[in-house]
């Protein structure tokens, strides 16, 4: 079953376009990124399937409620759960006290929200510290806190936005692996974020935004349908007859940088001896064969690039 | 609309005051100088060559700063729950929640009303028990209660308060600075001093009446207001267009 069905939903400010037909799913247990570059909608997506904000087309379901119904509305907020990019909490009040408040917005049972705030914030490691006042936590505490108050009235559907936007790296490794956590929990995730190293860890597919949805795919496929499959062979010199012996058995394309030949090809398993026997039939020498994996930065900087 | 998710949202932000003891403070100063300050300045008055016939005047005029005093008092109070959320980014969470706009709303005005209301009503009290005993010899009678200060303080006040609240919520909405706001906010408190000044002047008498007129008048005022207020505060004006 499908958590959030998207189809061509857009936004638009005015004459401005913020969101244009947004297209996508989002699977039961599965754990949805989308990356973009600043103002490529990222926010205002999330604020739309969480009913903050009115589409201006297109259509989106949330556990089969559609957005826009004023009725459907309350109920997919009861459904999900929001961090958003700013932390948000009361600073004067403590961290229970803020927690409190939250799970009586969201309808919690007293014992049921009492217990709950217990279990997240020792689990968090805040229980000693849940009576002081927010505005003398850390940033990453913070963090933790504004994460459980998503947490507290157990949603199906939580939406992270920028969650370690600006944490120290131990905070913002807190932050990940909690996610982690919620991710073998069997929690429906979907994060914005700006951390492509975190998206390739966390999620289990990606999507690239720039207004318009640029790829979805896992970042493995999404890598592979960029680039294709390279393998990058290393000689002690590169000569023409090694070239037009590789030549002969037509890669899809062929590069030469420096003493590195790199082969883009269709089936990397089955070709590569063939292209290492053709080289050291040449009078090749080779030093090192590699499977070139561009990591997901490339393939983003590339696909985003696309778009200029 | 819920009474109870708005008794929440405005529980909130009683306890969020109570640790803010400045925005308390700041509120109630004006209220605390004339429910206490000016019955001396009656008191010194009995002393006085015709104080029989000056005093009732005097008294009319005094009690019109308990609707000023009404109008005051949300001042502080809702600028800083509006604002106050503004600052602290608070608003989008809360937002996300299964509350509705209104419930919302509800909860902030019933925040910056109620201890507008009771502040007021203690004041009143203050001030009236005060000037009955500082009167009492010269006026050979009790002055308060009269329908004056009913009207004032049950009608005319909590009118004021209510104008009061949905003003600085359109003024909040467009303020990122809680001090800022509280003084645009101040400004409600304009014409109804010029109401007061008009009253020592003799101007305008303060009478039975004129209290029920200002009254009505006030009550148009707030239902303009109010559809204002409910027309600027939804969710997405406040988060894509507040500023």
């Amino acid at each position: 079953m499908n958590m959030l069905e998207v189809r061509n939903l857009t936004k638009k400010f005015g004459e401005i376009t913020a969101v244009d037909a947004l297209t996508f799913s989002v699977a039961e247990g599965e754990v949805f990124g989308l990356l973009g570059p600043n103002g490529a909608g990222k926010t205002t997506t999330i604020r739309m399937l969480c009913c903050l904000i009115s589409k201006t087309s297109g259509e989106a379901q949330v556990a089969g409620y559609h957005i826009g119904n004023k009725t459907d509305s309350l109920a997919i907020r009861k459904l999900i759960g929001l961090v958003p990019d700013n932390i948000g909490l009361y600073e004067e009040l403590s961290a229970y006290e803020n927690l409190d408040y939250y799970g009586k917005l969201y309808e919690c049972p007293e014992r049921e929200r009492r217990e709950k705030i217990e279990y997240f914030l020792k689990m968090m490691e805040l229980w000693e510290k849940k009576d002081q006042p927010v505005s003398d936590y850390s940033k990453g505490m913070k963090q933790k806190v504004a994460i459980v108050r998503a947490l507290i009235h157990d949603p199906k559907l939580l939406f992270f936005d920028e969650p370690t936007a600006n944490l120290d790296p131990e905070s913002s490794r807190v932050v990940r692996d909690f996610i982690l956590r919620l991710k073998k929990e069997g929690k429906t995730i979907f994060i914005n974020t700006h951390n492509l190293g975190e998206a390739q860890r966390i999620c289990d597919r990606i999507g690239i935004l720039k207004t318009k949805l640029l790829a979805v795919n896992t970042p493995e496929q999404l890598e592979k349908s960029v680039w294709g499959s390279r393998t990058e062979v290393q000689v002690e010199k590169v000569s023409n007859r090694i070239l037009a012996a590789v030549r002969k058995l037509k890669p899809q394309d062929l590069s030469v940088e420096e003493n590195r030949i790199i082969l883009t090809v269709a089936d990397p398993q089955k070709q590569n001896p063939d292209f290492v026997q053709a080289i050291v039939s040449a009078g090749g020498r080779i030093q090192y064969v590699t499977q070139l994996t561009p990591g997901l930065e490339e393939t983003y900087l590339k696909v985003i690039e696309e778009t200029k | 609309m819920r009474l109870s998710k708005a008794w929440m949202v405005a529980s909130k932000d009683f306890k969020t005051f109570s640790k803010r003891k400045n925005i308390l403070y700041s509120s109630i100063y004006f209220e605390a100088i004339v429910s206490i300050g000016l019955p001396f300045i009656i008191r010194y008055m009995t002393g006085k060559p015709n104080a029989v016939a000056a005093i009732p005047f005097i008294l009319s005029a005094f009690s019109f700063l308990f609707v000023i005093g009404a109008a005051l008092l949300p001042v502080g109070i809702a600028s800083y729950s509006l604002i106050g959320e503004k600052v602290q980014k608070s608003l989008e969470p809360l937002l996300a929640t299964p509350t509705t706009d209104e419930e919302i709303l509800v909860g902030k005005s019933i925040a910056a009303f109620l201890p507008a209301l009771g502040t007021n009503l203690v004041g009143a009290l203050i001030f009236t028990t005060l000037v009955d005993l500082f009167t009492y010899n010269t006026l050979k009678s009790l002055y308060y209660p009269n329908w004056d200060i009913v009207i004032i303080v049950f009608l005319l006040g909590p009118l004021a308060s209510l104008l009061s609240v949905g003003y600085n919520v359109l003024i909040s909405s467009r303020s990122n600075d809680v001090r800022s706001a509280q003084q645009l906010g101040a400004l409600i408190m304009l014409p109804l001093g010029a109401v007061y000044v008009l009253s020592e002047f003799k101007v305008l008498n303060l009478t039975t009446n004129n209290l029920l007129i200002g009254a009505a008048v006030l009550v148009a005022i707030d239902v303009i207001v109010f559809y204002l207020v409910k027309a600027t505060f939804q969710r997405e004006e406040i988060l894509t267009k507040w500023k």
